[in-house]
């Protein structure tokens, strides 16, 4: 390194680039996060592609520093000899710092701007009021009235989802979606940020119709790989009419938004006390 | 007989065990029955007849062992018996089972029975794999297979990478500061005897009622505080782990700022003293902290407290905070002393001082501060409040600047040097460095809030903890067996054996984790025994290699075994390194030094005719054991400083 010329450094960034760039399109190509189907999925996926193109710069410097060096400075067999008594190089060691520092710091305000984005208040939001229990969903349209154990939403629609938890911790995830929080036993449905501090309001917006899975994603029990629900996006229109085939909340439904309180209850009856 | 049993040693720990769990079955019948409460509660989460034995039991087994034989007399004002180092050094394998202050012993059985818990959790991984090859439940029901995950993490953590880097560090440290022990060798033997309790907790909740613990190894609340009988035996072993790890820690940190040989300032530690410097401070901070979150999920289910109880007015998303508290300065844990031990095989197999020396032991300290404001990236969609999200992406973002520092001087120490790649534990330094860095980059995109918002709890995050714990942690922990196993054994490993081992081990880790960073991303979540047909084809690759890495382990265990029974005598310093520790012979006398080494030059002051990092003659500067002492002591030619 001390004796690196000009020429040298020039030929090894060239190949660090040229590296990069192989790789990054290799890793850009496969839809790895799978269909957009959420107005923050696209956000999100930009936000996930820079930070694949910033790794494989990195990645690629680090394998190009060790190829070289590898290919350089081996030792030819029989060699006792050491290496030259070099102890560092200042001006090096700050760059190294700084540079990591510039990206990590970019990358940190590019993502706070994509979260301040994605979780950005619309003002027609629709409610819905999830509930989990081990091991099944429910959905409450709470404005309409209505219940179901799937989750359907109107296309193009914000959904601002108010989570709780009848028993022990789950977690909301549609993958298409790309949004996903904890439901969280001891959450209040009406009062998301009071006394209990839990923040359990998320906001999506799904865009593409499709049918899809809840997934959940927070170990709760025998059951946790097989608690899934139906997540379809339809047209307003067909969305309307579902809605109006659902089943009314019963009263005193647990665990509902309107009736208010938490406990211990069954989804398959889907009523009892408070 | 009564002989036998009036000294310590393993029938009087059995007899202590027995009257311990007795009396401690005893005191819990005698308060229910005062009480008027059934005296055997068996509902699932409670069987304090059993809880109360379990922890009664192992402490009498300890006292009869002899682990507090001084500490008692001491106590009571009788004469001590003045050690006679009888219980010192290790002339037959018996002496290995027995309670033995010197630090090389208890080094090897750290390392020998941490081994042992990789290999177990090994087969419960293998058990894991078996269930994911296909879409469907085929090997286990899902109850069980979320035990085999849970168990498999927490015997890898507390069991094995945890525990090994204190054995590795054990053995090497005090010969490496030129000490002849540790600051407090009765404690350290005290520390290592706890390890083997508490995996023997964590193993036995497989055979009560309800089967092994399976909340994961983070056990959040609710789930840990509902669930059946084993899962308290995970909250009585982390206290077992976690105290063995702290008072570690305290006897490293004492060790290393009173007794460094004369001569060794800070700035000529070598990095494996830096790296453990820094390890023990994160040990002590944290692990109370897991063993508090641990005592009150014990306590929910035990004794009716409501911590983490909703209905009740409890906190749950508070276990998490309080667990992740420790859990993320235990990552560091399980990483740092790697470092160290990577610092030293590159200087020693590339002949050159370590780039950047200072900044390398300024960038660990920066870890340690930094270790501690980072754990809410666990939590960024627990549902913890929305503000301390960005702060904790900030530093965690932060956290990778000193981390890629030591990356870049690595790399750094590499050029301008004469690289030798023969030998096994440069192999593993070199892969590491790759592999971590992978690691290290998931981790980067997972500090990231959208992204982790979409990949939390998927099998990118298993991807991510695979790529560091493994490519990182085991990685190194190889590197450091394969680099100080002449020194332990006085014996020379087969490198061929070697080589086979780290390639077939690299290729296999990547081919089985890097797929899961791209199935995670489609959808599937983790600690599922079931998954959706789409991710068949992946997990059945995944599984092809990991069972192919599983068995490249034995390669190594047979070199192990083979080569320190019959392999070629090693000599003092088969790798020409400059620490201390190669100043005696492999393996040490028992009392390491005949003389106090006397340190005059830096750690790696190769490329320096003469240098010298510490001498073993005392007394006159000119005789010494191998060429004249460069002409001014204590600096090196070249351009640095010490």
């Amino acid at each position: 390194m001390k004796d690196m010329t000009p020429a040298t450094f020039l030929r090894l960034l060239a190949v660090t680039l040229l590296l990069t760039t192989v790789a990054s399109v290799l890793m850009l190509i496969p839809d790895w996060n799978g269909l957009q189907g959420s107005a923050e999925a696209k956000d999100i996926d930009t936000l996930t592609d820079v930070m694949i193109v910033l790794s494989a710069f990195v990645f690629s410097v680090v394998m190009v520093m060790m190829g070289y060096a590898i290919w350089k400075y081996r030792a030819k067999p029989g060699d006792e000899s050491d290496g030259e008594p070099i102890h560092g190089n200042t001006r090096l060691e700050v760059v190294w710092t700084l540079i990591p520092t510039a990206i990590v710091l970019f990358a940190g305000v590019y993502a706070t701007l994509v979260l301040d984005d994605i979780e950005a208040e619309a003002a027609d939001s629709m409610r819905v009021d999830v509930t989990a229990q081990q091991f099944a969903w429910r959905f409450d349209y709470v404005d309409a009235g209505k219940t179901s154990t799937e989750l359907h939403a109107p296309s193009g629609t914000q959904l601002e989802l108010h989570l709780q938890a009848l028993d022990v911790l789950h977690s909301f995830w549609v993958p298409e979606w790309r949004i996903k929080r904890d439901l969280v036993p001891g959450a209040s449905l009406d009062d998301p940020e009071g006394d209990a501090d839990i923040d359990n309001v998320v906001r999506v917006t799904p865009t593409v119709e499709g049918t899809y899975s809840v997934v959940c994603t927070e170990l709760c029990g025998w059951g946790h790989s097989v608690m899934r629900a139906v997540a379809k996006t339809e047209s307003p229109e067909e969305f309307e009419s579902w809605l109006s085939e659902q089943k009314d909340i019963p009263e005193g439904q647990v665990g509902t938004g309107v009736a208010g309180g938490n406990g211990a209850g069954s989804l398959a009856e889907g009523q009892s006390g408070g | 007989m009564t002989a036998t049993l009036k000294q310590p040693g393993w029938p009087r720990a059995f007899l202590g065990a027995l009257l311990g769990g007795a009396f401690g079955f005893g005191l819990v019948v005698a308060l229910r029955a005062i009480s008027g409460l059934e005296i055997f509660q068996t509902e699932q989460t409670g069987y304090p007849h059993v809880i109360v034995p379990a922890v009664t039991a192992p402490i009498g087994w300890l006292i009869g062992f002899g682990a507090f034989d001084y500490w008692f007399r001491w106590a009571a004002g009788r004469p001590t018996i003045p050690d006679d180092h009888s219980s010192h050094g290790a002339y037959s394998w018996k002496d290995y089972f027995k309670f033995n202050t010197d630090h090389k012993v208890i080094g090897i059985q750290y390392i020998v029975t941490t081994f042992a818990f990789f290999f177990i959790g090994g087969l419960l991984a293998m058990g894991i794999r078996a269930e994911l090859a296909q879409p469907g439940t085929q090997v286990v029901d899902p109850g069980v297979y979320n035990g085999l995950f849970s168990t498999h993490a927490a015997i890898m953590i507390f069991l094995f990478i945890v525990p090994v880097f204190a054995g590795i560090a054990n053995y090497v440290l005090p010969l490496m500061i030129g000490a002849p022990d540790m600051a407090f060798p009765r404690l350290n033997a005290l520390s290592f005897w706890m390890l083997p309790i508490g995996g023997i907790l964590f193993l036995a909740s497989f055979v009560v009622p309800g089967g092994a613990f399976d909340a994961g190894w983070t056990g959040y609340a609710p789930l840990s505080t509902g669930a059946p009988l084993g899962q308290s035996f995970f909250n009585l072993g982390v206290q077992f782990a976690g105290a063995s790890s702290i008072a570690t820690a305290l006897n490293f940190l004492v060790t290393i700022v009173t007794m460094r040989a004369p001569g060794m300032s800070f700035w000529r530690m070598p990095l494996l003293v830096w790296a453990n410097l820094s390890t023990s401070l994160l040990v002590v901070g944290a692990t109370p902290f897991v063993a508090g979150a641990q005592f009150m999920v014990l306590f929910d289910r035990v004794l009716g407290t409501n911590f983490f109880e909703a209905a009740a007015g409890g906190d749950v998303i508070s276990y998490q905070h309080i667990f992740w508290f420790y859990s993320h300065p235990a990552v560091y844990i399980m990483m740092l002393p790697g470092f160290g031990i990577v610092s030293e095989v590159i200087s020693t197999h590339a002949r050159k001082t370590i780039f950047g020396y200072r900044l390398m032991a300024l960038a660990l300290l920066g870890i340690v501060v930094l270790a501690f404001a980072v754990w809410a990236h666990h939590m960024f969609v627990a549902g913890m409040f929305a503000w301390l999200r960005v702060p904790m992406m900030i530093t965690t973002l932060l956290i990778a600047v000193p981390t890629g520092i030591k990356i870049f001087s690595w790399l750094g120490t590499l050029f301008d040097s004469k690289l030798h790649l023969e030998n096994t534990s440069m192999l593993f330094a070199l892969g590491f460095i790759v592999t971590f860095v992978i690691g290290g980059i998931s981790g980067v995109m997972l500090g990231m809030i959208p992204i982790d918002i979409h990949v939390s709890d998927t099998y990118f995050v298993v991807a991510h903890l695979h790529f560091v714990l493994f490519g990182g942690s085991v990685f190194t922990i190889y590197c450091g067996i394969y680099h100080w196993f002449p020194k332990m054994t006085g014996r020379m490993y087969d490198e061929r054996l070697g080589r086979w081992h780290f390639w077939l081990t690299a290729i296999a880790m990547l081919g089985t984790f890097i797929p899961m960073h791209w199935i995670g991303m489609e959808g599937m979540p983790r600690r599922v025994a079931d998954y959706a047909a789409q991710f068949g084809d992946w997990n059945l690759f995944i599984t092809v290699f990991s069972f192919i890495l599983g068995v490249a382990q034995l390669i190594f265990v047979y070199n192990m075994i083979v080569s320190w029974r019959f392999g070629p005598k090693a000599p003092a310093n088969p790798w020409r390194a400059k620490t201390i520790e190669w100043l005696v012979s492999s393996p040490p006398p028992v009392f390491n030094f005949d003389e106090i080494p006397r340190v005059v030059g830096g750690p790696y002051e190769f490329g320096v005719p003469g240098a010298k990092h510490a001498i073993l003659t005392e007394g006159e500067e000119g005789a010494d054991v191998g060429g004249p002492e460069p002409a001014v002591v204590g600096t090196a030619s070249g351009g640095g400083s010490d």
